[in-house]
């Protein structure tokens, strides 16, 4: 029964959608919907158990004051503060915590905005010093990858406004839209038909790892 | 008031990360630390305004009682605190992965893979693939297909792996190689740029935002 069930709801909801889609008309159509918000609601309750390992992990760290516990302090801390927070602007506007002008909207456009931009935008230092060891032009398919780079870099944002950068802008564009879509289309095609075959195997009930 | 002590935060937050650029530093790791306590805390909410209000506590005010059946599967997904009853939290899963290979059965594969080879199968002798954008249509020859279906076809056949690469699928994944270089040179180009528009919005921040304003409240 322990896997017996979760098989079976597999099967039933992957073949569900797959009636829904060949029988566009009520109440199959529906089911689609109906499924993908129940998809989504089993995420949302999901997020607590991530949530639930993250505290743990810190506040195991904190209680045995493991090397840099301070760290894990401050994390907790600034859950606990901003959750709170967001607590208060549920209250306030009935349900909706991101409603602008609450509090939580401010930490949004204050905390997380900066925070996840700035560690981006960090990615651009550490991009350049791997671009640096992977472009080395000894190989044909290392100079490929670097010759391909700076086309489109330069392409993108033209140093100057001549013929030259022109050119290289217009080329750029071609090298996108061409060979690159080309290689890229088939490795999207490759991945889209294993996750195919994947995801036949799942309905049938042949691919069981997820249930471990 | 508010306005100023956000800016204030942001920047310091901003500095903080940067400080990273010399050495891994505690500012660094404060900031870092602060992130993630912060992006948790702020999912939470996100999920809880855009996914379970909407979909499961506002159609529960308005009596519609079949949410209480994905709400209950939510809650057996909790089962996995307790190692004696983990094993119910395969029923959520089960529906959860049910829901997801179903669509990608029909719906990928009408949405995205017929798509993708309808238009590759282009007449090599006919007129020239066309796009949106004009000026790549500058660019448009004949050649242009029969470069994306060699490029579509030599990618799949470097990822053909059921047979040894030799003699002519050896051959062809060679050229299959120089296209997926070519494209992920390409596509690293374009991560670089969209980090460096980052970057630069950042910067931007912190002179705009926050230093002239500084400068012109210090001068006045």
């Amino acid at each position: 029964m322990r896997r017996q069930i979760p098989l079976i709801l597999t099967f039933l909801t992957g073949i569900a959608i797959f009636i829904a889609f060949f029988i566009p008309h009520k109440p199959f159509n529906e089911v689609q919907d109906i499924l993908l918000d129940w998809a989504i609601i089993i995420a949302g309750f999901a997020l607590l158990l991530g949530i639930h390992s993250l505290l743990r992990k810190h506040i195991t760290h904190i209680k045995k004051k493991d090397g840099g516990w301070g760290y894990s302090l401050i994390l907790t801390f600034f859950f606990v503060g901003v959750f709170t927070v967001g607590i208060f602007s549920a209250i306030q506007y009935k349900g909706y915590s991101l409603t602008p002008g609450s509090l939580l909207y401010f930490v949004y456009d204050y905390m997380v905005i900066p925070l996840s931009a700035t560690m981006f935008a960090l990615l651009a230092f550490f991009i350049a010093s791997a671009a640096y060891r992977a472009f080395r032009a000894r190989r044909l398919n290392a100079t490929l990858l670097l010759i391909a780079a700076v086309v489109v870099m330069l392409g993108r944002v033209p140093i100057m406004e001549n013929a030259f950068f022109n050119f290289l802008s217009r080329f750029s564009d071609w090298f996108m839209f061409i060979p690159q879509m080309a290689a890229k289309r088939g490795i999207l095609i490759g991945v889209a038909l294993g996750a195919f075959a994947m995801s036949l195997r799942i309905i049938l009930g042949i691919e069981r790892t997820y249930l471990q | 008031m508010g306005q100023i002590i956000g800016v204030w935060i942001a920047a310091g937050l901003t500095l903080m990360i940067f400080s990273f650029l010399y050495k891994d530093n505690p500012f660094y790791k404060f900031a870092e630390h602060v992130y993630v306590g912060v992006s948790a805390a702020y999912t939470c909410f996100y999920t809880w305004d855009y996914f379970l209000m909407p979909k499961l506590i506002n159609p529960l005010l308005q009596h519609h009682w079949l949410v209480i059946i994905p709400g209950i599967f939510g809650a057996m997904m909790l089962t996995r605190w307790f190692p004696r009853s983990a094993w119910v939290s395969r029923w959520p899963i089960a529906v959860s992965v049910g829901v997801a290979s179903g669509l990608v059965v029909v719906q990928y594969m009408q949405g995205f893979v017929i798509p993708q080879i309808q238009n590759t199968l282009l007449p090599i002798a006919g007129p020239a693939v066309t796009f949106n954008n004009p000026i790549t249509n500058l660019w448009n020859h004949p050649l242009n297909n029969l470069i994306i279906i060699v490029g579509t076809v030599t990618t799949l056949v470097y990822f053909y792996f059921s047979k040894k690469h030799k003699g002519f699928i050896g051959g062809t994944a060679k050229v299959g190689i120089i296209f997926i270089m070519v494209a992920f040179g390409a596509s690293f180009g374009y991560t670089v740029m969209a980090r460096i528009s980052l970057l630069i919005g950042r910067i931007h921040f912190l002179i705009n935002d926050w230093l002239l304003p500084l400068f012109r409240s210090l001068t006045h």
